[in-house]
C-alpha cells in the first residue's frame, strides 16, 4: 500500500519556489492498477517520481507498506528502489547492452545474485515478454513495442512489488499500446503487482486501471473508481479528458444537442444491463418516441458499459425514466 | 630518386618516426589516464548532475581552461622547470612527454565531459531507479553509453598530440618535428622537410582511420 500524507514538491527556480505538487493525500492499494491522468505540466511525472524518491518531496510523508520512505538513508533507499520497477515513455534502455544484458542489468547492480541465477531469471523474463529469440540483439534493432517489453522485463528482474509506468505507451502506435497494456494487466493479475501508471490518455486508464486520479495544476482534482470517474466525471478537467478519449468535440456536441427537440437524456448502462434490449420496451410502455443522438458501447477494464444520449418526444416521460432506473440504468437529464 | 632526396638519412628518419610514435603513444596514454577521471568529475559536478558541486566544478573547469588557453609552444617553455624536476631532463623523447600530457589531458577531459553530456538523461534516471549508486551509474551506464564518443575523443586527442609532438622539436623534443626543424628549416634541406611532413600526414590519416573504425564497431545506435 502506498500512502501519501500531505506530500508536496516544489522546485527552486531563481530563488523562488515553484510548486509542482500541492499538498496531496492519496492511498494506492496493494495489487491495484492506479492511473494518474493529466495534461503535461499537471504534476503527474513529479507524483510518480516521488514514489521511488527520484524526486525527494519538499514536505509530507510517503509510506510504503507502513514504512516511511522519506527518512531512508542512501543505502536503504537503493535497496528499496530494487523493489520498485519503473518503465519509461522512451524506454531508456542501454544502447550499448544487448536485450539480455539490459534485463540482467538491475540484478547485476544489486550484487546479490549469482551468475546462474541471473541467467535463469533473464531466460524466464524473456519468455514472459515473448522476446526469447531477440536476446542477443541490441535495442536499436527492435521495434518500439519490443523495446517497451524489454523495459518491462528489466523492471521486473528483481521481483518488485510495485511497477511505476511513466507514459509507458505514449510513444507507441495504438496496436502496440494495446498489447503492452494487455501485458501490464496480465502481470498485475499473475504477480499481484501494484501498478501506478501515468498517462495523458483516458483510453489507457479505461483499459487497465481500477482507480484513477485526475491531476490539474499540481493538484488531484478528482479521484475514484475508473467506472465512476469515467462515466460520471465531475471536474471540468476530467470531462475534457473523457470527451477527448471519445474523440468528441465538446463544441460540436453542444451544437448537435441544440438541433434536437424534446428532452435530452444521457443513459449509462453498466455490466449486464448493457446487453439488455431495454429501449424498445420502455418506449412501448411509456409511449415516448426517441432518437439516438450519440452512443457508445465499450469496456472499462473487464466491465462492459454503454452510454447513449437520446432525445425524447411525447408520451409519459416520468414512466420512461422510472422504467429505465428500475432496470439499473443511470439516467442524467441533459436538457 | 637518390639525387632528389640526397639529404635524407633514412635510418635517422626511421629513428625519428619511432620517437614520434613513442611520444604520441606515451603522452596519449597519460592524457587519457589523467583526462578521463577529470572529464567524469567535470560532468558529475556540473549543473543539475548527480554530484552537483558548483565550487568544485568552477575550480576544475578553471584549471582545465588555463591549461587549454596557453598556446602549446608557450606551455612547452613554461613546463621546462617542472619537467626537469619530474624526470631530470627537458630534452629528448622523455622530456617532451610531460608538456604533451599537460596539453593533451585537459583537452581530452573536455571531450569526455561533452560525450557524457550526450548520454540520454533518461538512462541515468532509469539506472538510478534500479537502485544504482553513483559509481555503478558511471561505470555501468555512463561510460559504456558514451564509449563511441570517448573513442572519437581519444582519436582527436591523438591527432592533436601528433602536431604538439612535432612542435616540441623547437625546444629539443626529438622525433620527426625535431628533424624537420634541424634539417628542413635550419639547414634548408627541403627534401627532409617534405619527407617528415609526408610521414606526419600518413600518421594522422592512419590514426583517424583506426579511430573511425573503432567508433563504428562500438556504436550500437
Amino acid at each position: 500500500m502506498i500512502v501519501f500524507n500531505q506530500v508536496q514538491k516544489s522546485y527552486q527556480v531563481g530563488g523562488r519556489a515553484i510548486p509542482a505538487l500541492l499538498p496531496t493525500d492519496m492511498t494506492i492499494e496493494t495489487g491495484e492498477v492506479f492511473g494518474i491522468v493529466g495534461h503535461s505540466g499537471a504534476g503527474k511525472s513529479t507524483l510518480v517520481r516521488l514514489i521511488n524518491l527520484l524526486e525527494p518531496p519538499t514536505g509530507g510523508d510517503i509510506l510504503i507498506d507502513d514504512e516511511n520512505i522519506t527518512g531512508y538513508s542512501a543505502a536503504e533507499l537503493r535497496a528499496f528502489r530494487r523493489k520498485v520497477g519503473m518503465i519509461f515513455q522512451h524506454f531508456n534502455l542501454l544502447s550499448s547492452k544487448t536485450v539480455a544484458d539490459n534485463i540482467a542489468f538491475p540484478m547485476k547492480l544489486a550484487g546479490i545474485y549469482s551468475k546462474a541465477e541471473i541467467r535463469e531469471r533473464v531466460q524466464e523474463l524473456l519468455a514472459r515478454v515473448s522476446l526469447t529469440d531477440q536476446a542477443d540483439k541490441y535495442p536499436s534493432q527492435l521495434s518500439g513495442g519490443q523495446k517497451q517489453r524489454v523495459g518491462i522485463a528489466r523492471a521486473l528482474a528483481c521481483r518488485p512489488t510495485i511497477l511505476l509506468c511513466d507514459e509507458a505507451t505514449s510513444a507507441l502506435d495504438p496496436q502496440t499500446t494495446q498489447s503492452v497494456l494487455r501485458l501490464l494487466g496480465d502481470l498485475n493479475k499473475e504477480l499481484g503487482l501494484t501498478i501506478v501508471l501515468i498517462t495523458h490518455e483516458m483510453d489507457v486508464v479505461r483499459r487497465v486501471c481500477d482507480r484513477v486520479a485526475v491531476m490539474d495544476g499540481g493538484r488531484v482534482v478528482e479521484m475514484g473508481a475508473v467506472s465512476d470517474v469515467f462515466l460520471h466525471p465531475q471536474h471540468p478537467t476530467t470531462r475534457d479528458f473523457v470527451f477527448e478519449s471519445e474523440s468528441v468535440d465538446s463544441q460540436e456536441r453542444q451544437q448537435d444537442l441544440q438541433k434536437a427537440s424534446g428532452r435530452i437524456l444521457r443513459l449509462t448502462f453498466r455490466g449486464e444491463s448493457t446487453y439488455q434490449p431495454l429501449l424498445g420496451s420502455v418506449a412501448r410502455a411509456s409511449g415516448v418516441d426517441f432518437s439516438i443522438l450519440s452512443g457508445r458501447i465499450d469496456h472499462i477494464k473487464d466491465t462492459p458499459y454503454g452510454q447513449l444520449t437520446l432525445s425524447l418526444v411525447g408520451g409519459d416521460l416520468e414512466v420512461a425514466m422510472e422504467a429505465l432506473e428500475a432496470a439499473d440504468v443511470h439516467v442524467e437529464v441533459v436538457r | 630518386m637518390d639525387i632528389l632526396l640526397s639529404n635524407v638519412d633514412w635510418p635517422e628518419i626511421g629513428v625519428a618516426s619511432w620517437d614520434t610514435l613513442v611520444m604520441v603513444g606515451m603522452s596519449l596514454l597519460f592524457s587519457v589516464l589523467a583526462g578521463l577521471p577529470v572529464g567524469v568529475l567535470l560532468f558529475l559536478t556540473g549543473k543539475r548532475q548527480l554530484l552537483e558541486q558548483p565550487v568544485a566544478y568552477a575550480v576544475l573547469s578553471f584549471v582545465v581552461n588555463v591549461l587549454r588557453s596557453i598556446p602549446f609552444i608557450i606551455l612547452l617553455i613554461v613546463m621546462i622547470p617542472f619537467t626537469v624536476m619530474l624526470i631530470g631532463t627537458s630534452l629528448g623523447v622523455a622530456g617532451a612527454i610531460p608538456p604533451l600530457v599537460a596539453g593533451g589531458a585537459p583537452f581530452f577531459a573536455r571531450l569526455v565531459e561533452t560525450s557524457l553530456r550526450e548520454v540520454d538523461r533518461g538512462i541515468i534516471e532509469a539506472t538510478q531507479a534500479m537502485g544504482a549508486n553513483v559509481r555503478q551509474i558511471v561505470f555501468g551506464a555512463l561510460l559504456p553509453e558514451a564509449l563511441p564518443g570517448i573513442i572519437a575523443g581519444i582519436t582527436v586527442t591523438a591527432i592533436t598530440l601528433v602536431s604538439y609532438a612535432a612542435m616540441s622539436g623547437v625546444i629539443g623534443g626529438g622525433g620527426l618535428g625535431d628533424l624537420a626543424i634541424r634539417f628542413g628549416y635550419q639547414r634548408f634541406q627541403t627534401d627532409v622537410m617534405v619527407i617528415t611532413v609526408a610521414l606526419l600526414v600518413i600518421f594522422v590519416q592512419v590514426l583517424q582511420m583506426i579511430g573511425d573504425r573503432l567508433v563504428l564497431y562500438f556504436s550500437r545506435k
